[in-house]
């Protein structure tokens, strides 16, 4: 950490980049119109200052005038709107086969757990160079992950999953902070990113005991809890199998059809009757309150497992 | 009222009954219907709360010199920035140019002899004093510590303190706003003098009408959220918990569509002063005087359509956010165009750096730092790194403070002969506008380069690397302070010992400088006709040097 008056953050991932040029830009064209009102202000107040003999000249005003100080700024605000939004977009679409991360965020810690079952609190170890997608949720009230030094910043939700994503650049460690108040203990809710060259990483996933990965955890639950009672490719009109599920398109009872994505997962766990599979009855009842939400993203995991890989290979 | 023939000279205003003197005792004043003695009742009451609230700003300040959260606790801290916040929005910054300055000057910039309704103004006064008693019955009996933007589920389940109270307090003194605004809208649409027609309003009063209607429209929506969160908090009625079936995000949308439309009851008002000053001070009718009353309202329309831009990485869809982001950007325009509008006005004007100007160029320039800085926040790509660090608390106060509290201070010093019937000692007025300029810059412009750092808001303890620049903006907000307390000194000095004021000191043009200072208790004594355009600063007519002052 840099002592002393830093006035620049590190930046520590491609998009940190991205967003650097952009704030360039944007400061360029601040500091010049900036600049430019307070040069008129001054030179305007001296050279028209008042005194006997100088009177004011009257100009109503001046139409071209007003377009041209109309147009021009809505030209550069829209060039401003056009590449935020594009930026924010692609910061919205993970690409595929990332690594993926859960955190879950409460009062007033971070709970990671890797693809692998590695569990930390208030650090992250992510590996350089590969894109890694966090799926988060909260406990309690809304927290918000955000690492400065990749410019990311997202809202972590109580009952409903946030996603995004980043691949880092630069091996470091980096600061992460909550950036939503969530009470007394906001400013300690707050730990380290660690970006470790691939092959460190490999070695800090294998020296770092892991008690259960959340898919074998998942299929532990799924059964504990008999879901594969009416879940499985002989379970017929009680309920859908649940094989390659994720990502699908599921058609529902009343029409219209919904991602089967985690956010649709969850909701199916806690609150079944909401959107129910077309050609079922609404039969399961809510594990809400049986399970929480570190349960809940080992009962998706599981469920992802069972996607295009019936085998559950774990891929690295 | 004895009815005198209309005096020639104005210099004959000493013994002359005006509102001050026309009845004596705290009854005549607690009582009183006059819109002037209520925005006298209003002007106590804020600055009151402007120094509870600024010595909240002072104790974080303080907190903030090291890293480690060692002056007060967590705890404290918290509740600390909500009661700054929750005093300075609500109690401070809402009522403080409509409730003082156009409470006095709106009937009399448009020649009438009172508002539309004077009993509702003052019930408004006593509404606003009952909700403030409330919220500091709240701040003594232990505080809340939810942030002013009470975000839920924190505030609704899990906060400790007193937020039901708080709000209590909020939602009263939020009819006294609808009740001022309401009043505003129909004496300006009732009450103008005859021949004064909307193409003629001094810029004051278009300002006032514009913050009005968000004022009306806006208001009611923040008494709706507050009931909301009072029903889940007390009633556990799943509204905003998940846990009860509720959306957290949705509170948000319902605060912001609030309290964004709120930043323009902040800062229109304060334009519409610099408006006057701007004319007043450069002898010239304002340059495109069309676009600057048009600009009030399209900020008024435009301001209902961006709360989102509060939420960019709140959960908010990615297609609502771009267009909330294209919106803010549209919302840039109008304010551009009063920003060139006034410099424009300077060109080839008669520009005189007395006080009340030096604050309302010192307006521009911050105004305009805080509105560029603004398309930063409105940009979705760069607002997922600065959303919720201090690079906002430094453009919101650069709006707020800089923008509408120099507004407010320009207001007051210009008009304050006329309200007070004294001048002001210039060169001290000078002087601290002077250190106000700088404090403010020295307290705010380090928190940008601590936003883009990444140092979050709302920290009681921070990473060492932030504390330089902690440090600077400490320093920074001590001579802002000072800053401060000179004006309520002098100011108050001056009641007692400044020289008289005329009529018109500052030779402008405008209703309320025809009527004596201070004027009398029904502002004309016969009512004005206006044959002419405002601001008709004609070529070749007499020029003072300087305005009289001591």
């Amino acid at each position: 950490m840099k002592e002393g008056l830093p006035l620049f953050p590190d930046a520590a991932s491609t998009w940190a980049r991205d967003v650097d040029h952009l704030y360039f830009y944007l400061l360029g064209v601040s500091g010049f119109f900036a600049l430019l009102i307070c040069v008129l202000i001054v030179v305007f107040a001296i050279r028209y200052r008042r005194s006997k003999g100088h009177q004011a000249v009257q100009i109503p005003g001046n139409l071209p005038l007003e377009l041209f100080w109309m147009g021009v700024p809505l030209v550069l605000a829209l060039s401003m709107f056009a590449w935020g939004a594009k930026l924010f977009v692609e910061v919205s679409n993970p690409p595929a086969g990332a690594t993926e991360i859960h955190v879950v965020g409460k009062q007033w810690m971070w709970k990671i757990q890797h693809r692998g079952g590695q569990r930390e609190i208030d650090e992250l170890h992510v590996p350089l160079g590969e894109p890694v997608r966090l799926v988060m949720i909260s406990q309690d009230v809304i927290h918000s992950f955000f690492v400065p030094a990749f410019r990311l910043k997202r809202d972590v939700l109580p009952g409903r999953y946030s996603t995004t994503w980043f691949q880092a650049t630069r091996p470091g460690t980096y600061h992460l902070f909550c950036a939503e108040y969530c009470g007394t203990k906001h400013s300690h809710m707050v730990g380290r990113v660690h970006v470790l060259e691939p092959a460190e990483y490999e070695r800090w996933l294998a020296s770092t005991p892991v008690l259960e990965g959340p898919v074998d955890a998942g299929h532990r639950l799924f059964e504990a809890l008999r879901c594969d009672t009416c879940h499985s490719p002989t379970s017929g009109p009680r309920g859908p199998d649940l094989a390659g599920l994720y990502g699908r398109q599921v058609a529902l009872a009343g029409g219209g059809t919904v991602l089967a994505d985690e956010g649709y997962l969850r909701q199916s766990i806690l609150d079944p009757h909401a959107l129910v599979t077309e050609g079922f009855e609404p039969l399961m009842p809510s594990y809400a309150g049986q399970v929480d939400e570190d349960q809940v993203l080992q009962l998706i995991a599981y469920l992802k497992s069972l996607g295009a890989a019936p085998a559950g290979g774990s891929r690295r | 009222m004895t009815s005198q023939s209309p005096s020639p000279a104005p210099a004959v205003h000493a013994r002359r009954e005006n509102y001050l003197t026309a009845g004596y005792g705290v009854k005549s004043w607690l009582l009183t219907t006059d819109h002037k003695r209520i925005a006298l009742l209003y002007l106590i009451s804020i600055t009151l709360f402007f120094m509870i609230g600024g010595f909240f700003a002072v104790l974080m300040r303080l907190e903030l010199i090291t890293p480690a959260g060692d002056l007060v606790k967590a705890e404290t801290y918290n509740k600390l920035f909500t009661m700054h916040g929750v005093i300075m929005v609500f109690f401070f910054l809402i009522p403080s140019i409509p409730a003082t300055l156009g409470n006095f000057l709106v009937p009399m910039m448009i020649g009438a002899k009172d508002l539309a309704f004077p009993r509702l103004n003052l019930l408004s006064w006593y509404l606003f004093v009952l909700g403030g008693v409330i919220t500091l019955w709240a701040v003594i009996s232990g505080g809340v510590d939810t942030g002013w933007t009470f975000y839920t589920p924190y505030s609704s389940v899990y906060a400790n303190t007193h937020v039901i109270a708080t709000a209590l307090g909020i939602f009263i003194a939020g009819f006294s706003s609808i009740l001022t605004g309401l009043n505003f809208i129909v004496t300006i649409h009732k009450m103008r003098a005859p021949g004064l027609r909307w193409s003629r309003l001094p810029l004051f009063i278009w300002a006032m009408y514009a913050t009005s209607l968000v004022i009306t429209l806006g208001t009611p929506v923040l008494a709706i959220t507050i009931v909301l969160v009072a029903l889940e908090r007390l009633f556990q009625i799943g509204i905003f918990d998940p846990a009860l079936g509720g959306d957290p995000v949705l509170f948000q949308h319902l605060f912001w569509f609030y309290s964004h439309p709120a930043v323009y009851i902040m800062v229109l008002p304060s334009m519409g002063v610099v408006s006057e000053i701007v004319a007043a001070f450069t002898r010239k009718r304002p340059f495109g005087y069309g676009f600057i009353a048009g600009s009030s309202l399209a900020i008024a329309v435009l301001g209902f359509l961006v709360w989102g831009h509060h939420m960019f990485v709140s959960g908010q869809s990615v297609y609502a956010g771009l267009v909330f982001s294209l919106l803010s950007y549209l919302v840039a325009i109008p304010s551009a165009v009063k920003v060139f509008n006034w410099t424009a006005t300077l060109y080839k004007g008669s520009v005189s750096l007395q006080t009340p100007m030096l604050y309302a160029l010192g307006f521009i320039g911050l105004f305009t730092i805080g509105g560029l800085t603004g398309l930063f926040l409105a940009c979705m790509g760069l607002d997922v790194h600065v959303h919720d660090t201090y690079f906002v608390v430094a453009h919101f106060h650069y709006i707020m403070v800089g923008g509408a509290v120099m507004g407010y201070l320009g207001g007051i010093h210009y008009w304050w002969p006329k309200i007070s019937g004294r001048l002001y000692p210039e060169f001290l007025a000078k002087l601290s506008a002077l250190i106000l300029f700088i404090g403010f810059n020295l307290t705010f412009f380090p928190q940008f380069v601590l936003g883009y750092l990444g140092m979050p808001r709302r920290y009681h303890a921070y990473a060492d690397e932030f504390a330089v620049l902690n440090v600077m903006s400490t320093a920074g907000a001590s001579i802002l302070g000072a800053g401060y307390l000179l004006p309520l000194a002098y100011l108050l000095w001056s009641l007692k010992y400044s020289k008289a004021a005329e009529p018109n000191p500052w030779q402008a043009t405008g209703l309320e400088w025809k009527t004596p200072s201070p004027p009398p208790k029904d502002n004309f004594e016969q009512t004005p006709v206006v044959t002419h355009e405002s601001y008709d600063y004609l070529e070749g007519a007499d020029v003072a040097t300087e305005a009289q002052v001591v």
